[in-house]
């Protein structure tokens, strides 16, 4: 093998490595409100954003950590919550319309907590255990913010919940939406690949690989675990935010158990190994989600079976490539990388 | 002084020392009773045959198991309820018999995390700027242990003797003062022995061992004294040649008479 040629190609600067796709795909998402509408910038782009930055975190916890948590979506609803409770909302008896540097820092904080609580809870399991105490505390928060009307106001929950007029612009207009729903969505992307390569990321990686050896070289395993799930709710607490904001209203069913599980099913189909992979599934959730009733009536089909279209674009996906789209991308790369000549691989 | 002494009067400046550990696993005793005492700086090898319960005693003192009785002392300090990474903090390393890497990460990430895993900073998010001294600390290691030429290789995608050269790197991370190594030369080529001797040997005064080994020519090459064990008890302490010449040992281990 060419080891030290691979070694040389590591050498160039940040910006260097940044190979050619990865500028396409930033100059196509800059300007796309230049020929894009309302809708799709608002619609699809601005959830793709929010759901694959909350499901970003799931894979930080699943890929990184080897911790398949549910309860995501719930630490971002509950920050959701928390914005309507503390900012501003249409239910005037109970929010308490705080400026937003003070409801967002608090939003955030008591989310991590919370994501902390349960992360102190779930590091005792492992593998399918994990999977069921976290849902069992998802559904929990499901039927508490239903039925409790002094915090979560029930069944109704908060509606009118728009985001502060910060710098005079209006968050709420398609394109600065857009702007600001995809800045989080980097900003968290590139946290996360990161702190991936940070002395707490590698550890995390070592704590998936080999806990027991984890141990032995001085690292406390479980506190390990513990702050990972602190970081991904700081992260499903942005995605929270903007979800309330896009929304502008927030009710039980937001973080319910079919919320719960999509999330789920975004990163797996996605792929849980890069974090590019949950926006990768966040795209195909949202494009099935947005486009299927209307292909659906257009063939003459109920608009109501665009579930049946997601669970079989979800099981097509999980057949082929248990790794999810990446997965099928990495084999596409290696059969091409195979094709070329054997001697010359990665002629550049 | 004899090593067969008892152990109580050997003092309370053993480097590690054990009273009385017995661990069961539901009705079998893995071991029972086992009563050790290390000075600083020594070279200990343990001896016995598959099933003589070497690496539950080494389970035990770097906690993986708790005992299920007696008491382990690690430089005077009881640390027989202490979870495993508070003794490894204490200057304990060990090695396993089975690779217990992480394989997805590189040779110098696994060296790094050994590094980082008994110093500060553990939960750091910021990456390890350039010229940073556990950075340095990791190529020293990588380079103590031949291993600078795959530093960047996967460790899954090592060839079995440089995985257990990476085992000892990660032993030999921070300042260790007292290391277990759970059969280092198992499944090395001969010249890789070698190379393992040399190691063992050229490590500093201070830093005492105890070396689990089959290959008696290795073993006794490096220890300057010998515990054998049996049926989970301690059988036998002394000099490397006394064990050696010891009739009830050759009767026992080496199956009588041996050639």
């Amino acid at each position: 093998m060419s080891l030290a040629e691979r070694r040389v190609e590591r050498e160039p600067t940040a910006i260097d490595r940044i190979p050619a796709p990865v500028w396409a795909l930033a100059a196509i998402l800059l300007t796309m409100p230049a020929y894009a509408n309302d809708f799709i910038l608002f619609q699809v782009m601005g959830w793709t954003f929010i759901l694959g930055t909350i499901a970003l975190s799931l894979m930080f916890l699943a890929g990184y950590g080897g911790m398949v948590s549910l309860i995501q979506m719930t630490v971002a609803g509950l920050a959701g919550y928390m914005v309507a409770l503390f900012g501003n909302s249409g239910i005037e008896s109970l929010s308490l319309f705080l400026p937003w540097y003070v409801y967002i820092p608090l939003a955030i904080v008591i989310a991590a907590i919370f994501g902390t609580i349960v992360g102190a809870l779930a590091v005792r399991t492992e593998g399918i255990y994990t999977i069921m105490i976290t849902l069992a505390i998802a559904s929990a928060f499901f039927y508490f913010s239903r039925q409790n009307y002094s915090i979560f106001n029930g069944y109704t929950g908060f509606n009118l919940v728009i985001p502060p007029d910060l710098f005079g612009v209006d968050w709420r207009q398609p394109v600065a939406f857009y702007y600001l729903s995809g800045g989080v969505a980097l900003l968290a992307y590139l946290a996360v690949v990161y702190v991936s390569r940070s002395p707490f990321g590698l550890a995390l990686q070592g704590v998936r690989d080999n806990p027991r050896r984890m141990a032995a070289l001085g690292f406390n395993v479980t506190a390990h675990r513990i702050a990972a799930y602190t970081f991904a709710a700081v992260i499903a607490a942005f995605g929270g935010i903007l979800l309330v904001w896009q929304n502008s209203q927030i009710s039980p069913g937001t973080s319910g158990i079919p919320a719960v599980i999509d999330i789920l099913v975004i990163a797996v189909v996605g792929g849980i190994g890069r974090p590019i992979g949950p926006f990768i599934g966040a795209l195909i959730y949202v494009l099935l989600r947005t486009f299927s009733p209307d292909v659906l009536t257009a063939l003459d089909l109920s608009g109501e079976r665009f579930k049946t279209v997601i669970g079989l674009g979800f099981l097509i996906i999980v057949f082929w490539s248990p790794d999810g789209v990446l997965g099928l991308w990495d084999k596409w790369r290696a059969a091409r990388d195979k094709a070329e000549d054997p001697l010359r691989r990665r002629a550049k | 002084m004899s090593f067969a002494e008892p152990i109580g009067q050997v003092g309370s400046g053993a480097a590690l020392e054990l009273t009385n550990v017995s661990k069961l696993f539901g009705a079998l005793a893995a071991i029972s009773d086992v009563s050790l005492s290390v000075r600083p700086g020594e070279r200990r090898a343990v001896l016995g045959s598959n099933g003589a319960g070497k690496t539950t005693l080494f389970n035990c003192v770097t906690g993986d198991f708790l005992p299920t009785t007696g008491t382990i002392r690690l430089f005077g300090e009881d640390v027989t309820a202490f979870p495993a990474y508070e003794r490894i903090r204490r200057g304990l390393r060990r090695t396993y018999q089975i690779s217990l890497l992480f394989g997805g990460l590189t040779v110098s990430d696994n060296v790094y995390l050994a590094c980082r895993g008994v110093s500060r900073g553990r939960f750091s998010l910021l990456r390890p700027r350039k010229g940073d001294a556990l950075a340095a600390q990791t190529e020293e290691l990588i380079d103590a242990v031949r291993l600078t030429p795959v530093r960047d290789t996967k460790v899954a995608e090592l060839s079995y003797g440089q995985q257990r050269q990476l085992e000892i790197a990660l032993a030999l991370a921070g300042a260790p003062r007292f290391i277990l190594f759970d059969e280092p030369a198992a499944g090395l080529s001969p010249t890789e022995r070698g190379e393992l001797v040399k190691i063992l040997t050229g490590l500093p005064d201070h830093i005492g061992f105890i070396i689990i080994e089959h290959d008696m020519d290795v073993a006794l090459r490096v220890a300057e004294s010998v515990t054998m064990m049996h049926n989970g008890r301690v059988f036998k302490e002394g000099k490397p040649e006394e064990i050696e010449e010891d009739p009830e040992v050759q009767e026992l281990y080496l199956g009588g008479g041996h050639e």
